[in-house]
């Protein structure tokens, strides 16, 4: 069996490559992209931690299912979201948007 | 059918008829206000008389003493304090029952008078609405059985002063002496509040009856408490008692808080009349009456009544004899017989005869009450008449008004002490009285009895004698002004007759009085020559009055002036409070207070000018913050669980 380890090597990779994304990504469906990939790098947390620790329990896939369920939901709104902004200002470039200031 | 049971229609009648004429009066009674509030005084005199009839004659009187009767007594605000409780209960004993009728026959007889007197007044309405306020509070007064509600209606009936003080608003003179009387029984009225707490709280109780049964009673808790704590020296009971009697003394004028009284006539005449003349400023008097056996206790509180009681009879007595108003000689006069009660009781004992003082004071109460308000009602015929003010614009009207004079003259018998008529029989007995408690204050109060009659008789022979006016006298007035004054006039004979210390008593127990002629000697003899003296200087217009103050220089100056009493009160607020405390207050105000305030605004303006830049709207600026800061969170987790 592959070592827990590997698994979590994985999803920290994954977490911070989403992270890198979220930071430097100037166009809005890139951020988006790059927050599904936090997103799963939790879900992959979750099913290995359940897998490895408590082999008997079922919590963590249940906890996954949610995250995807909701995370399905949050990138309807969120594409909803991005289709106004562009409408409003022709694109989809987070920084053309800094309206919301003091 | 128990009488008693109707003493809450006292209070109400005249609070519903203020509500109907303050609200619809103006508009649509404006005709009939005057007898609508007239009618209602007359069902109210109505139900006084009778309780008193019903309480002094027929059913009060047990096992040959007057027992005090709470018509009605309501729990109102209960404290969880030793049982401490403020009650909204009327009392009915026998120094409530004759105020009772004084309050309301005054009442209506200043009722009646005004009809003709404030005939086409444009607010009419509000004057008697004004008015039935005004009996609504001191009824309210007289009935309290407990030192919270009686200070309730006390400032209701300060509020009503000032109301009708400031009737003629448009004059600013009117409107100075409303807030003028207003601030200063306020002034007193705070002593009489810290008063009410001592007692109330070092008491146990501020039920007349439970107070008196506590507090005359050196063994009980209550007396032991109040006696053995004491401030600077003094206890606490006495602390508590003077500072009642100060709130009483601003009330009714006692000097040094008196500067309000004179000023206070700027009201229409008839509101003196009943106002300052015959039932709110005795209220001082009836305040210290209603707690009499506990003053008796305290034999330094009731020095201070009597010495300031008779300090005020001859210092207005003298500043009388020189003012040319003729409403503020009688205001003067008003503080200088006040004064003569005030010491009638601080010269006082308890029980049986020794208890003449308190008889005489009450009784004094009673006809003053009769004699001074016809005094005035008679001295607002003439201005009516006149329509001036002042003693030269007057004179020889002694044909003109025939009901005027003689009613005036009868009053005028009756202030100055001269048999039979009814102010010399209580001022015998205040003069008796005086003699067994205190020589010193009985000769004070003898030399006042002359000046009395001089400057009465100064103001009678001035406004009715002395050369003819040279102003168009309308005569007499109306039959409504005319009606009052006759009755004022008999009652002020007749009511020297009824023998008050039957009634009258501190232990509510009858007891005679006789009449001492070889007593009334002097006084008669000093009166006499009070009025011989008016009668030398004034009766015909002569330069005799004129030399004899040129003579008297300096002193007569400075009585003209009121011995700068109220020059010394401005001095002291203008230049002490206001230069020294008040601004100084005001700067503190400005630089600290206000300077806390603004600095606080000033210095979040600053802080957030410095960090507004936070909020770019720059998405990815806010995730930055974001995870630093959970970054953050979590390393400090780790590292302190």
């Amino acid at each position: 069996m592959i070592p827990i380890e590997h698994i979590l090597f994985i999803s920290t990779g994954l977490f911070f490559i989403g992270m890198y994304g979220l930071f430097t990504r100037r166009n809005m469906i890139a951020i988006l992209m790059s927050i599904e990939l936090m997103l799963n790098s939790v879900n992959i947390n979750f099913v290995a931690f359940n897998k490895y620790l408590y082999p008997n329990a079922l919590d963590g896939v249940f906890f996954t299912i949610f995250i995807i369920t909701i995370a399905a939901a949050e990138v309807a709104l969120a594409i909803a979201i991005v289709i106004n902004l562009y409408r409003s200002h022709h694109s989809v470039d987070i920084d053309s948007a800094t309206e919301l200031k003091y | 059918m128990n009488y008693a049971q109707f003493t809450p229609l006292l209070l109400a009648l005249p609070l519903l008829s203020f509500a109907v004429l303050g609200i619809w009066g103006r508009k649509y009674l404006q005709k009939i206000s005057g007898l609508l509030g007239t009618l209602v005084l007359a069902v109210i005199t109505f139900i006084s008389l009778s309780i008193a009839w019903n309480y002094f004659f027929t059913t009060g009187q047990l096992n040959g003493s007057y027992q005090p009767i709470l018509a009605l007594n309501i729990p109102w605000l209960q404290f969880g304090y030793k049982d401490l409780s403020i009650d909204i209960g009327l009392l009915l004993d026998p120094i409530s029952v004759m105020m009772l009728v004084v309050v309301s026959v005054v009442s209506l007889m200043v009722h009646i008078f005004s009809l003709g007197y404030m005939k086409g007044e444009e607010r009419f309405a509000t004057y008697y609405a004004f008015l039935s306020l005004f009996t609504f509070s001191m009824l309210g007064l007289v009935l309290s059985a407990n030192l919270f509600q009686i200070y309730i209606f006390w400032e209701l009936v300060g509020v009503s002063s000032y109301l009708l003080i400031g009737f003629y608003f448009t004059r600013p003179s009117a409107v100075a002496a409303a807030k003028k009387a207003f601030i200063v029984t306020r002034f007193a009225d705070l002593g009489f509040l810290i008063g009410i707490l001592i007692i109330g709280i070092q008491g146990g109780s501020l039920d007349f009856l439970t107070i008196i049964e506590r507090l005359t009673n050196p063994g009980s808790e209550a007396f032991t408490t109040l006696t053995a704590a004491s401030f600077m020296g003094v206890s606490a009971l006495t602390w508590a008692l003077t500072l009642i009697f100060i709130g009483g003394a601003g009330k009714s004028a006692m000097f040094p808080l008196h500067i309000w009284l004179p000023d206070a006539m700027e009201g229409p005449t008839p509101v003196s009349a009943l106002i300052h003349a015959a039932t709110m400023v005795v209220a001082g008097v009836f305040l210290v009456a209603r707690l009499f056996p506990v003053f008796h206790f305290n034999d330094t509180a009731l020095n201070i009544v009597a010495w300031v009681g008779a300090i005020s009879a001859l210092f207005a007595a003298i500043i009388a004899c020189t003012q040319t108003d003729i409403k503020r000689v009688l205001a003067y006069s008003t503080m200088s017989q006040i004064g003569y009660m005030m010491f009638a009781l601080g010269v006082s004992d308890y029980g049986g005869e020794n208890g003449l003082g308190y008889s005489a004071s009450m009784f004094h109460l009673f006809t003053h009450a009769f004699f001074k308000s016809l005094l005035f009602l008679g001295a607002g015929a003439v201005i009516h008449a006149v329509h001036s003010n002042d003693m030269s614009d007057m004179g020889g009207l002694r044909k003109a008004m025939p009901v005027t004079h003689i009613t005036f003259l009868v009053a005028c018998l009756a202030i100055a002490g001269v048999p039979p008529f009814s102010g010399f029989f209580s001022k015998e007995e205040i003069l008796l009285a005086a003699w067994n408690g205190n020589k010193a204050i009985y000769f004070i109060g003898l030399i006042t009895a002359a000046i009395t009659a001089f400057y009465m008789f100064r103001l009678y022979f001035s406004i009715f004698w002395n050369k003819a006016t040279d102003r168009h006298v309308h005569g007499d007035g109306t039959f409504s002004m005319k009606l009052p004054l006759i009755i004022l006039g008999l009652l002020s004979v007749a009511a020297g007759f009824i023998p008050f210390s039957q009634y009258v008593t501190t232990d509510s127990k009858a007891f005679d009085t006789h009449l001492h002629l070889a007593f009334s000697v002097a006084p008669v003899l000093l009166v006499i020559a009070g009025i011989a003296l008016a009668w030398s200087f004034y009766k015909t217009a002569n330069d005799k009055a004129a030399n004899f103050s040129r003579s008297l220089g300096a002193f007569y100056q400075s009585a003209y002036r009121k011995f700068y009493i109220d020059e010394i009160y401005l001095f002291i607020t203008r230049k002490f409070i206001f230069k020294i405390i008040g601004k100084n207050a005001a700067q503190f105000d400005r630089s600290v207070v206000d300077g806390g305030v603004n600095g606080v605004g000033l210095s979040t303006q600053m802080i957030s000018e410095k960090i507004k830049g936070l909020q770019s709207g720059r998405l990815q600026s806010y995730v930055l913050v974001f995870f630093v800061g959970v970054m953050v969170l979590s390393i400090l987790f780790v590292w302190l669980w």
